[in-house]
């Protein structure tokens, strides 16, 4: 197989149009005539199937909740990037294009980080149109705010939902569609298979999650927009739902997964407080623009305030360290998420956490209280320090949050050309999902541009390419391989209510997150990635062991869908760890114990890592084939990332 | 610190069977857990005795995807304000305390099993016209209208809800004003949404009517369980802009 990524031709800044130029149209006349199926209603696939229906074609739109609006990208806080420069503070198209190659520490394709910048400033304009509410000032501008890895001032939000107001912009226009009769709604589905026929992909098996009921749909082309899989950590900032089903499954079918490894731990959520807990909570970058992280310069300060016999005001300024601002002047506590969660942990390490296990550091806003004034800080981060409250029970306008990096985002995941599409024609992914801008390391607020650029703007372009080459027939269900799928989900359904072990799926699942956070978390080592490897391989012998599910098949069975996203990340975990193992370098997420610099910082290997790692399933328990896209860099140049 | 609790839970196979309360008690529990959490355990419990787990909503867990909604001791998401069920935690329940589940209760919404139940009319209500119709592709810059600090902020507040079907659940009525008001007046109030205004409410609330939702008698116990604090003048919002719309 060889990687064909379709970059356009041209300069960097005519690359996108002159794609859009070469590209086959399909006639407006001829558009009623292609299906297409998209999974996952977060903002990547609502508004790709919100756009697809009102250019005209049939779309068929599926989630697993029970509303389209529940998807995850709904719990995003702190905003979204775009290039607008509103603030006239030197942002352009190409600084906001350098911002996230650097970001991601050279590891993503210039042209498609390029195309992203381009078409910021357009979601900004769309999302007002729909009447997204984005926090204006008093002359009834917008207003920005500045986030991780970048100078300028270029984040719009709306106070710390943002996440929610652009999916509820994207989820009215896919509601629009199916009032028009455009879209066809399918809330509480999953997808459990992908069909393919001659090689492209032409259909999905879903299970109806209330009746269990298993359904073959049949289209023209598929779109998977699922977002990302941190839950392989099991405690991770993600929904309890979040997933890897849709992507590992096509995966299998031959879609190439592209640098598995590259996941994002984010610095500020808030510490995991006891065994049975089932998830962790974010508190938002943006919260790093005023709050100030620290932990006490000494040990024994640090033991008294973890045994809560002093507490932080009782800490002099003289005795803290604010540990970021130290090591990073010029980007102080706005470094990229990567390096502030690495010092924090490095922190803790060296015995100055402050919370009772010893995983935690201060975000401290007396300073920003005293600056600005209580009300602007409620202004700007009312809802977060209300939900920290809830949580931990202290109030953060007096005394500081504790705080600890998790799992947040995934950058890695299947491989898409330019045109977003996979490496089995005909089936596209968007959003988290795939693998293509974030590099090594997501900067803040970019997930929010990424998933609408990618709905909004590209695919509407590039799925017209595709189906142009192809013939106006339906698709039929009725072809054999349809059936094919249809039985082998009924048959896994089957395997996992006859085990009849003893494990719940949350047990094993909670096992394998305790041997990723530890081989495959936010330091990773040749010895700890073998060892993982090893104990997941018996894990999963287990789970197909042990496994018990109760209940029954054709009604709401919360187990047996668990059941199943384990199997999956069972299998992608090792993946994970495979890919980690190959990269011998330090770069963004990823970061080996075996490169580092004399000061501790993450060192690249560009001579024999400058690409993209993209791994082709091989069956099962058979080692998969390494494929590498070799990434050039023509427009920036590859310097040591340094926010000192 | 641990606690003892004893829970009564709605057990519910389906919309087609009756349901019923079962007990259950849960002993040593630490008091950092989430009220979900508990149900967590509870349920791991359940499946190792070859029992059927209860089934209940949630998805985000932090109080933004509105997929939670339980009726806790007769409150719509427990007795705090401003909260969903997912941020309620057992440090806000007392030791040896009688805890009552049960589901959203409302014609609209059929029980699906236990404690879950079909809030889809409250999807069918924002598709009958809760948005601005604009196709991707022709939007102006985003600063080309202005939009004073006051009105933003106002459609924010209404444009908060998360569609958990609260108010619908706490009413008496099992009225969807609340949900349905919210989605009227943030988009009312902004200048985009000035070209639908009439048509909008118009549909929004007929649809309301169609899917067996009550009306609104003002009690406001809708505000008070709506774990975003919007306010019910948004329905009175919501009553003019019916009356400008039918009226003109």
């Amino acid at each position: 197989m060889k990687l064909d990524s379709k970059i356009p031709k041209g300069n960097l800044s005519e690359k996108w149009d002159n794609r859009k130029f070469e590209m086959r149209l399909v006639n407006p006349a001829n558009k009623r005539k292609f299906d297409i199926i998209v999974v996952g209603t977060g903002l990547a696939g609502s508004s790709a199937a919100a756009s697809l229906a009102e250019l005209g074609y049939n779309v068929k739109s599926f989630c697993f909740q029970d509303s389209a609006r529940r998807a995850h990208s709904i719990a995003a806080q702190g905003g979204i990037n775009a290039a607008k420069n509103y603030q006239n503070d030197g942002d352009s198209v190409f600084r906001l294009f350098y911002d996230t190659i650097k970001g991601g520490d050279y590891r993503a394709r210039e042209a498609n980080v390029y195309r992203l910048a381009q078409l910021s400033g357009g979601i900004i304009d769309q999302c007002v149109a729909q009447g997204v509410p984005f926090a204006r000032d008093y002359g009834g501008l917008l207003d920005n705010r500045s986030f991780g890895g970048a100078q300028v001032s270029r984040t719009f939000y709306a106070q710390g939902e943002t996440g929610q107001q652009l999916l509820l912009g994207a989820y009215a226009a896919l509601s629009r569609q199916i009032h028009l009769g455009k879209i066809e709604y399918f809330p509480y589905h999953e997808m459990l298979e992908l069909v393919l026929i001659n090689g492209h992909a032409k259909g999905i098996v879903t299970r109806n999650l209330i009746t269990g009921e298993i359904k073959t749909h049949a289209a023209h082309a598929v779109i998977i927009a699922t977002g990302g899989y941190s839950n392989v950590f099991f405690l991770s900032s993600n929904a309890m739902g979040s997933n890897a089903s849709a992507v590992w499954r096509a995966h299998k079918k031959g879609a190439l997964f592209a640098n598995p490894c590259f996941t994002q731990v984010h610095p500020t959520c808030i510490p995991q407080m006891g065994d049975h807990q089932a998830k962790l909570t974010l508190m938002s970058e943006s919260l790093r623009n005023d709050g100030r992280i620290w932990v006490p310069k000494s040990k024994e300060t640090a033991k008294k305030l973890r045994e809560e016999k002093i507490k932080p005001a009782d800490v002099p300024e003289d005795e803290r360290d604010y540990y970021l601002e130290r090591k990073y002047p010029s980007f102080g506590n706005l470094v990229p998420r990567d390096v502030a969660s690495r010092a924090a942990k490095e922190m803790c390490d060296q015995g100055l956490g402050i919370t009772k296990n010893g995983n935690g550091v201060y975000l401290d806003f007396e300073e920003a209280i005293g600056r600005l004034g209580i009300d602007v800080i409620k202004s700007r981060y009312g809802n977060l320090f209300h939900m920290y409250e809830l949580l931990m029970g202290d109030n953060p306008y007096k005394t500081p949050m504790k705080i600890f990096p998790a799992l947040h985002y995934t950058m890695g995941g299947l491989w898409v050309d330019y045109d977003l599409m996979t490496t089995i024609p005909g089936l596209f992914c968007l959003g988290e999902a795939n693998f293509s801008d974030h590099g090594a390391n997501r900067l803040g607020a970019s997930a929010l541009m990424q998933g609408l650029a990618d709905g909004y703007f590209i695919i509407p372009s590039t799925i017209g390419n595709y189906l142009a080459s192809l013939g106006f027939e339906k698709v039929n269900a009725d072809h054999p391989n349809f059936e094919k799928e249809k039985q082998k989900v009924l048959k896994q359904i089957e395997k996992f209510m006859s085990i009849n072990g003893k494990s719940t799926p949350d047990e094993i699942h909670r096992e394998l997150g305790k041997i990723m956070w530890n081989h495959v978390g936010i330091a990773r080592s040749e010895n700890g990635l073998k060892e993982a490897i090893k104990q997941i391989q018996s894990l999963r012998k287990i789970f197909y062991k042990d496994l018990k599910v109760t209940g029954e098949t054709n009604n709401l069975n919360e187990t047996l869908e668990k059941a199943g996203r384990v199997a999956d990340f069972l299998e992608l975990a090792e993946l994970m760890a495979m890919d980690a193992l190959n990269r011998k370098e330090s770069c963004g997420g990823h970061f080996r114990v075996e490169s580092q610099s004399k000061e501790g910082e993450a060192a690249r290997n560009d001579k024999m890592f400058t690409y993209v790692a993209a791994w082709e399933y091989a069956g099962e328990n058979k080692k998969p084939k390494l494929h590498k896209e070799k990434l050039t860099y023509e427009n920036v140049t590859m310097t040591t990332r340094s926010y000192k | 610190m641990t606690i003892n609790v004893k829970l009564k839970i709605w057990r519910q196979k389906n919309a087609q069977t009756k349901g019923k309360f079962e007990t259950y008690v849960m002993e040593n529990i630490n008091i950092h857990l989430s009220f979900l959490e508990l149900l967590d355990e509870l349920n791991e419990k359940l499946i190792k005795n070859d029992e059927i787990p209860i089934s209940f909503s949630h998805d985000c867990r932090e109080g933004i995807c509105g997929t939670c909604g339980l009726f806790i001791n007769g409150r719509a998401h427990g007795h705090l304000r401003g909260v969903t069920t997912c941020q309620l935690h057992m440090q806000m329940f007392k030791d040896g305390e009688t805890i009552v589940i049960e589901p959203w209760r409302a014609r609209a919404f059929p029980v699906i099993k236990d404690l879950v139940v079909d809030r889809s009319a409250l999807d069918k209500i924002i598709q009958a016209g809760g948005y601005m119709s604009a196709n991707v592709g022709g939007a102006a810059d985003a600063d080309a209208i202005f939009i004073t600090k006051g009105i933003a902020d106002n459609a924010f507040a209404a444009a908060k809800c998360i569609g958990c079907g609260a108010c619908v659940a706490t009413c008496k009525n099992a009225s969807a004003m609340l949900f349905t008001a919210a989605k009227v007046s943030h988009l009312a109030i902004l200048p985009q949404g000035q070209c639908e205004r009439m048509r909008r409410v118009r549909k929004m609330v007929d649809e309301m009517d169609r899917n067996s939702f009550g009306n609104c008698t003002n009690t406001y116990a809708c505000e008070m369980d709506c774990p975003k604090n919007i306010s019910i003048a948004h329905i009175a919002r919501m009553n003019r802009e019916y009356l400008r719309s039918v009226l003109t």
